[in-house]
């Protein structure tokens, strides 16, 4: 704890003794087709903490955050989400998912027909039912947050991706969710970019918001994630502390990953 | 021998009120329908998406004058006397429908599959992705192909004169055949059907801009 404190770092954070995990993965497999891509993951995320999904391109980790938001339906196993049961099929239930859980997406995914304060307040409007005035006052509050105050007025495409991709975590963040997700979501950036919406997730972090990330970035993960998972075809070979997983890697697989500089 | 004349031209502008009549029928029509049609194309239930498939497989392979026939001579001799208006009105909504149906559903599907999956995330409903997300861009891809096809309609309506119609070139023909001066009497119906083509054309590019701001 004091050397993180040392390297400038947040303190990590504490799983609550006895909580029930915020996310619950129990041996999950999912195909597309022929192809299985997930082969019994299972996986606790605790309230609070950050968990930051690393491994090679291909090894499933966009579809196991995909499965766990209810967009891909699952072949086994189950997922449970702030203790309830995720369905695709059940619409209720993924009524409820969508009012617990964002998602940040590599593409930012604006909507590029309406300005940055419209993108953001389109959900807590048509879907939470709230005024145009509350969700205006919501949308220059999580604009705020993301240091984006004087861009309400802006279409996405006069956004830089940094921009855009802060736009996008702020259009989640308005809608209050428990948890989010974020699938590499500096990966389309230019490299100087990055950091600006790197230090967004690391202010959320340190505000205690619950995060499952799917990243490249290895030196983020390592200084400001509670948990590191390693996920290698399909499967997670490793999960723990970055500074155990970091420094001690148990398998092959993990020690070949991380010594290729990805 | 009688000579063109401003009566001639008075008469080509009367019929072309025909002419407007039966494409605004036509758009109005065709445009509900077709709206109908290109979501059930794209609907998540078979049932919805092979019947609006059909439908418009079996229009778009049958002309316009068979068509037309069939809801004018086809009912009447099913007992069911429409008059000729109503009977064009039908035909050409039953045509610009499958068209229109068509044109739309490339262009809904023609939206990135990520806006369908970002609202969804965000808890918007199947109805309100279509309102708020889906068809707002579609439309915007869907001015250019649209105008032109009812630039098409426009003048497909003359078949209309099979029934009875004197729309603008029928109305040419008639006066033509009286004055015997076709290259006149035909420059001024191509006169009079650019005069109503080319505001549509205005008001696409006017959109497209409108709509482009977001872009
Ligand atoms: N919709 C899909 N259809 C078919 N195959 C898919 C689909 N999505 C992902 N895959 C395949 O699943 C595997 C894992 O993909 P993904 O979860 O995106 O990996 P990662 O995010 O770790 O790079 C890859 O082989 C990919 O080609
Ligand atoms: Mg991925």
């Amino acid at each position: 704890m004091s050397v993180n404190e040392a390297a400038g770092t947040r303190p990590r954070n504490e799983a609550v003794p006895g909580a029930e995990p915020i996310i619950v993965v129990d041996s999950v497999s999912k195909s597309f087709g022929p192809l299985q891509v997930l082969h019994g993951v299972s996986l606790e995320i605790e309230r609070g903490t950050m968990v930051a999904i690393v491994g090679r391109s291909g090894s499933g980790k966009s579809t196991l955050l995909r499965c766990i938001n209810a967009l891909e339906e699952i072949n086994g196993g189950t997922i449970k989400v702030c203790g309830h049961m995720v369905s695709m099929s059940d619409r209720a239930s993924v009524k409820r998912l969508r009012s617990e859980v964002g998602m940040v997406f590599q593409s930012y995914n604006l909507f590029p027909h309406l300005n940055v304060l419209r993108n953001i307040t389109l959900a807590l409007t048509a879907v939470q039912k709230k005024s145009r005035a509350d969700a205006d006052a919501i949308a220059h509050k999580v604009l705020g947050l993301v240091g984006l105050a004087d861009k309400a007025e802006a279409f996405p495409e006069q956004l830089s991706g940094g921009q855009a991709q802060r736009v996008a975590i702020a259009r989640s963040l308005a809608l209050s969710p428990k948890v989010l997700l974020f699938d590499e979501v500096t990966s389309a950036l230019d490299p100087e970019l990055t950091g600006e919406v790197l230090k967004v997730m690391e202010d959320l972090a340190r505000d205690g918001m619950t995060m499952v990330l799917v990243t490249h970035e290895m030196a983020f993960a390592r200084r400001v994630a509670d948990i590191v998972v390693f996920m290698h075809q399909g499967k997670v070979w490793e999960a723990g502390p970055p500074a155990e997983l970091f420094a001690d890697p148990k398998t092959p697989e993990l020690r070949q990953f991380l010594s290729s500089g990805l | 021998m009688i000579t063109f004349s401003s009566t001639h031209l008075i008469y080509l502008i009367e019929a072309a009120r025909w002419t407007l009549l039966l494409s605004v029928l036509a758009f109005i029509g065709g445009g509900i329908l077709g709206l109908v049609l290109a979501l059930g194309r794209v609907s998540e239930h078979k049932p919805l998406r092979w019947l609006s498939a059909a439908y418009i497989q079996i229009i778009q392979g049958t002309p316009l004058l068979v068509v037309l026939f069939l809801s004018y001579f086809g009912l009447s001799i099913l007992g069911l006397d429409i008059p000729p208006i109503a009977a064009a009105g039908l035909s050409l909504t039953l045509y610009t429908s499958a068209f229109l149906g068509e044109i739309w559903r490339g262009c809904i599907l023609s939206v990135p599959k990520t806006q369908w999956e970002a609202s969804n995330c965000i808890g918007l409903s199947r109805a309100q992705q279509y309102r708020y997300v889906i068809l707002p861009q579609a439309a915007r891809i869907a001015i250019p192909p649209t105008v032109g096809f009812m630039v098409q309609i426009i003048k497909n309506t003359s078949i209309t004169s099979i029934i009875g119609f004197v729309e603008l070139a029928r109305a040419g023909q008639i006066v033509n055949n009286s004055t015997f001066q076709p290259f006149i009497t035909f420059v001024f119906v191509a006169i009079i059907y650019f005069a109503m083509c080319y505001p549509l054309s205005l008001a696409s590019r006017h959109f497209e801009r409108k709509l482009n701001v977001g872009k």
